[in-house]
């Protein structure tokens, strides 16, 4: 039990996913714009995240090991995940419509999230079990949403503020970025002794 | 005459991939092994050749195929195809350099899911033919590969003083860890970026 509380701690701040391990880039810049999407990508990576790990563990364990098959671990998670995420969009859309409009199109980009395939393969190369596994997907799904919603909120500052002209746009919110990855260092005291 | 026009275009392919979109740089796709692997130049240029040898063949496969594959499954089929050739990338590397294979590590396997390679298979290569496609993975491979270089020289030289891992700014000289460290990556592709986008302005300004 202890243990796996490390391990999501370990996930959600020491080494948060998008700050440290830089996993999970290509959304966290592109749609932290506002808070409300930011929450809504967030929650969705979460919920992924959580059934990609379970899925994928599942089939590593039962299928590929069986076979010898390890070697087609990168093909059969990407079709897992891509499967998954079209499934969970079409549940979503049938039994609860109001958070499938609230997520919209950020349900489809999650395929591409590199956090959920990396989440995926880091399961089978720690060689976690499968209640590890789900932890460990859950917190680092938890861990993007934290690393994505203080972005969001600090580019809602940055919008108002006068910025150098060059600065402006891309470069302004990888710099916000550093400076949040910086803070996020500080966490690397909660180390504990395991 | 046709056969001219064609000439140019593949120029034409050849400075959009590399400089006027370029994908790291201008179209700001594929950040995440842009920021993780640019610690030293050796893994730079190592992901960046390895992204442009997927780049190539999934574009040229793809765009072979572009015919037969349905209009709604498209991606899913396209990401199948892309993970096909990671996963020949991943064994070729883990064979022959595997040096490579342990510094650039869990990011080999997320090629798969960069973004540039499922935006030019979308935009291009399911668009045109064979060659062209080719071309046009090559280009934008070798853009992202010398963004990459481009990157990790400056981190490797300000980091750790050296470039592959020479070093060039002497004993006195006390590296500025930070750069190395995750917030680095950041930092340095922030004021990359500015000062792509200052220059950017200058040449407009002058073009005007």
């Amino acid at each position: 039990m202890l243990n796996l509380l490390v391990i999501s701690i370990n996930a959600i701040l020491i080494e948060n996913f998008v700050l440290v391990k830089f996993l999970g880039c290509c959304p966290f810049l592109g749609v932290s714009k506002k808070s409300e999407t930011a929450l809504g990508m967030g929650i969705a990576v979460v919920f992924t995240m959580t059934i990609a790990s379970a899925m994928t563990w599942l089939f590593n364990e039962f299928i590929l090991k069986p076979f010898d098959l390890e070697y087609l671990q990168t093909i059969a998670f990407i079709a897992i995940i891509a499967t998954l995420v079209q499934i969970i969009e079409m549940f979503l859309q049938k039994s609860i419509p109001s958070l499938y409009s609230a997520l919209g199109i950020y349900l489809p980009l999650i395929t591409t999230n590199c956090a959920v395939l990396g989440v995926a393969l880091l399961n089978i190369n720690n060689e976690y079990d499968f209640i590890t596994s789900v932890v460990y997907g859950f917190s680092a799904g938890v861990g993007f949403l934290v690393a994505i919603l203080l972005l969001s909120a600090i580019r809602e500052r940055i919008a108002y503020s006068d910025i150098p002209k060059p600065f402006r746009g891309f470069p302004i919110v990888l710099i916000a970025a550093a400076l949040l990855s910086i803070s996020f260092m500080g966490f690397q005291g909660l180390k504990l002794p395991f | 005459m046709a056969a001219k026009k064609k000439k140019v275009s593949y120029l034409n392919i050849l400075k959009e991939g590399i400089i006027t979109k370029n994908p790291t740089f201008i179209q700001l796709l594929g950040m995440c092994p842009t920021l993780a692997v640019t610690t030293t130049v050796a893994n730079g240029i190592g992901m960046g050749l390895s992204a442009t040898f997927v780049l190539i063949c999934s574009n040229f496969f793809i765009s072979v195929l572009r015919k037969f594959i349905p209009n709604k499954i498209r991606i899913a089929s396209y990401i199948v195809i892309i993970a096909g050739f990671v996963s020949a990338v991943e064994m070729i590397i883990k064979a022959w350099l595997p040096d490579l294979a342990n510094s650039l590590g869990l990011f080999i396997p997320l090629i798969v899911v960069n973004c540039i390679i499922l935006a030019r298979a979308e935009a291009f290569a399911s668009k045109n033919a064979p060659l062209p496609s080719a071309t046009d993975g090559f280009a934008c491979g070798l853009g992202f590969t010398i963004a990459l270089t481009i990157i990790s020289t400056v981190r490797e030289l300000i980091g750790s003083g050296s470039i592959f891992g020479v070093n060039i700014l002497g004993q006195n000289y006390s590296p500025a860890l930070i750069i190395i460290l995750p917030a680095g990556g950041f930092l340095v592709l922030g004021f990359l970026i500015a000062l792509v986008q200052y220059i950017m302005s200058k040449l407009e300004r002058r073009s005007e």
